[in-house]
């Protein structure tokens, strides 16, 4: 699609070439209000100096667990936040300045989405969208029928969104973000709580879209390892506001290539988890650089990724289960993932919430005493699927 | 929207950009309109009862006056009052309210992030709301008249008819207002909808002549525009003259006066509206609560 069709260029101002995002020591603090739980409110750092640079045309990944911050930077890089300090270009625009500049050129999803009128048609919906950016209703319903397609809702085109599924849903507000044809496109967890397949036709759908035209940029967020691996050109670690590293994803895992990543399977005769007690001890054993434990309550088991410095350590951690009364029922070396590479930098694993930054205190690493989620506890990030409501639509607003 | 200094200049005099300004939001506001309409032809069983709840309350009315032998032109009074209290509730509930909910659903940010302008969506949402509901008041006031066989006697239609329109806007702006406004309360939206709903229904003479509350009172409940309206339009539906208090009609102003006043009132609820977004939207993107969710 030519430019000119979907919007109006009034700013030739120079900008950098070749950047679609650019942030500079990007930082953002909520003031959460009073609760029974913090009396005197609290402050939340949800981002703590980021600094990033996407070029044109790159697929770029937002990796990091839950509370890590990256619905924040997105929201900020999409004009509907502002940062509490530094600055961030889209397009080389301003956000904070002309926020008007950068609406004309972007677009987001997110996968939690539950909007959308009840009593329209998956068609009369993401036309209404379409024209909140101009498009034209020749090429918005071309559009429209085209990408139901490639996402296979064709048939429920006419269908009332009060009457699709949740996974439906959220495929239809998938192509909403593609429908004004953006420069720059977020998509903030865009395959939560989705099942495999859709999720896969979903991520084919985003690389032949980039394809189409050469120059069309994506962030995407997620705290699915596997997702950052496959679809991103380059992806950053993000944990506690802070990008911790920002690589290829190859790139990223050749820095523990040379260490060994042990995957185990161990269950305690009592059937509890690991204490995080249990966990610093076994951190303790020589040659062990991380471990991080996640809960498998269907199996009694508890699945620990290990980062060694060298093979030659796997004897000593195996002495250390036993000496806490653990079993040892598998245990595997594994090509690392970027999974590990989270687990090196930041000692826990992507399933586990980000412990809330409160700015009051400093550590890094591990979790806080009483604050955090507990180990044993993994995989909680994964059942926050979609929610579906749509409590707002024409009849229930009435 | 208020932006910060330093926002480069737009080119208003560019007559380009400013067309492509304004079909980008005419587009937006035909778009959200489109939403509303479509929701009165789908849901065809609401429409029906929307109809017959405000015929019935007219008709309690209707009887009232009738056992205390009221002049035949009161009947007229109650059926055009019943007919707008379709016009009050939409603004309330759909109209005031509605931000709220859109910001409950994360509709609102979706709307903000887009470039088309929040008041576009607004003006939308009042443009589809008028048209949803005046298909209601119709029905009311075609079921009523025909029911009690009310006669009107009108000298100055296009008075009339432009009264009626201003009445809306003002109404819808007022609308807008609120929806801003009740942005910043939240859940206490709904209350105050609730809140609001009756004691309108009271001062603004629904269901008698407002006159009939006494001068300042009567005079204190024209800031909301459908004392001003409903006053104006019975005057004229039964055979008032622009200029005057019609004698039979137990006006409050002269319905001129009164359709000038509303004319004001549109433009300055609007006009208030457009300003109250501009700070609540900017006092949300610093505050981070766009969202309930997060
Ligand atoms: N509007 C908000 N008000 C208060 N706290 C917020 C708000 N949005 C996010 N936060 C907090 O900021 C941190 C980062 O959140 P978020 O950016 O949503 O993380 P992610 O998207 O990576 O899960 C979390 O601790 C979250 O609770
Ligand atoms: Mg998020």
């Amino acid at each position: 699609m030519s430019t000119s069709e979907t919007r109006f260029q009034v700013d030739h101002r120079p900008r950098p070439a070749g950047l679609a995002i650019r942030t500079e020591n990007l930082s953002r603090v909520f003031q959460v209000r009073r609760s029974r739980k913090w009396p005197r409110g609290r402050r939340v750092v949800a981002l703590d100096g980021v600094n990033l640079e996407v070029a044109e045309g790159e697929l770029f990944g937002l990796l990091g667990p839950n509370g890590a911050g990256k619905t924040t930077l997105i929201k900020i890089l999409s004009t509907l936040l502002l940062p509490t300090s530094g600055r961030a270009f889209v397009s080389g625009i301003d956000v904070a300045r002309d926020p008007f500049g950068v609406k004309q050129r972007i677009n987001i999803v997110s996968g939690g989405e539950s909007g959308g009128y009840g009593i329209l048609s998956v068609r009369e919906s993401l036309w209404m969208f379409s024209q909140l950016y101009g498009v034209s209703n020749r090429i918005a319903l071309d559009r429209i029928d085209r990408m139901l397609k490639l996402v296979g809702l064709e048939d429920d085109a006419g269908t009332l969104i009060s009457k699709l599924s949740t996974g439906m849903r959220q495929k239809m507000n998938f192509v909403r973000g593609f429908l004004s044809d953006p420069d720059v496109l977020f998509l903030d967890e865009p395959t939560l709580g989705l099942d495999v397949t859709t999720a896969r036709t979903l991520r084919k759908f985003v690389r032949e879209w980039m394809a189409e035209r050469p120059g069309r940029t994506v962030l995407l967020t997620t705290h699915y390892m596997a997702e950052a691996d496959e679809l991103c050109d380059r992806v950053a670690i993000i944990d506690r506001g802070r990008i911790l590293a920002c690589d290829t994803p190859a790139s990223l895992k050749r820095q523990i290539a040379r260490q060994a990543v042990l995957r185990l399977e161990v269950s305690s005769s009592d059937g509890a988890g690991l204490s995080q007690a249990d966990l610093a001890r076994l951190k303790d054993q020589p040659g062990v650089r991380e471990v991080a434990a996640r809960w498998r309550p269907e199996a009694g088991r508890t699945v620990l990724t290990a980062i060694l410095e060298a093979d030659g350590a796997i004897p000593g951690l195996v002495g250390g289960l036993s000496g806490l009364g653990l079993v040892v029922h598998s245990l595997a070396k594994e090509e690392p993932t970027l999974e590990d590479v989270f687990v090196k930098l930041v000692g826990r694993t992507l399933a586990e919430d980000t412990p809330t930054n409160n700015g009051d205190h400093d550590s890094r690493n591990g979790t806080l005493p009483g604050d955090g989620p507990e180990v044993g506890v993994g995989g909680a990030g994964d059942g926050e699927a979609a929610a579906g409501g749509g409590a707002a639509d024409e009849s229930a607003a009435r | 929207m208020k932006a910060p200094p330093g926002s480069p200049a737009r080119a208003w005099w560019d007559w380009k950009y400013v067309r492509w300004l304004l079909e980008l939001n005419l587009r937006a506001v035909r778009a959200r309109a489109y939403v509303r309409v479509v929701a009165t032809g789908r849901e065809i069983m609401w429409l029906l009862w929307e109809v017959l709840l405000p015929f019935m309350a007219t008709a309690a009315y209707v009887f009232i006056y009738r056992a205390l032998n009221a002049p035949p032109a009161y009947l007229g009074f109650v059926i055009l009052g019943g007919a707008m209290t379709a016009f009050w509730m939409n603004v309330l509930w759909a109209m005031a309210s509605q931000f709220y909910w859109e910001r409950y659903s994360g509709q609102l940010e979706l709307f903000f992030a887009s470039p088309a302008s929040l008041m576009a969506i607004l003006l939308g949402m009042s443009a589809g709301g008028m048209f949803m509901t005046s298909v209601r008041a119709i029905g009311v006031l075609v079921l009523g008249s025909m029911v009690f066989r009310v006669e009107y006697a009108v000298a100055h239609p296009w008075l009339l008819a432009y009264t009626f329109l201003v009445t809306l806007w003002a109404l819808y702006g007022l609308g807008m207002l609120l929806a801003s406004v009740f942005l910043l309360y939240g859940r206490e939206a709904w209350h105050t909808s609730n809140l609001l709903q009756e004691p309108v229904y009271l001062v603004s003479g629904f269901y008698f002549p407002v006159r009939a509350l006494g001068f300042w009172v009567a005079a204190g409940a024209t800031v909301i525009p459908l004392t001003l309206g409903l006053d104006a339009m019975r005057q004229l539906a039964f055979g008032g003259s622009p200029w005057a208090i019609a004698p039979d009609a137990v006006g409050l102003f002269p319905p001129g006066y009164e359709a000038t006043a509303l004319t004001g009132m549109a433009v300055l609820f609007i006009g208030a509206a457009y300003k109250a977004l501009g700070r609540m939207m900017w006092a949300a993107k610093v505050a981070g609560t766009l969202a309930l969710k997060h």
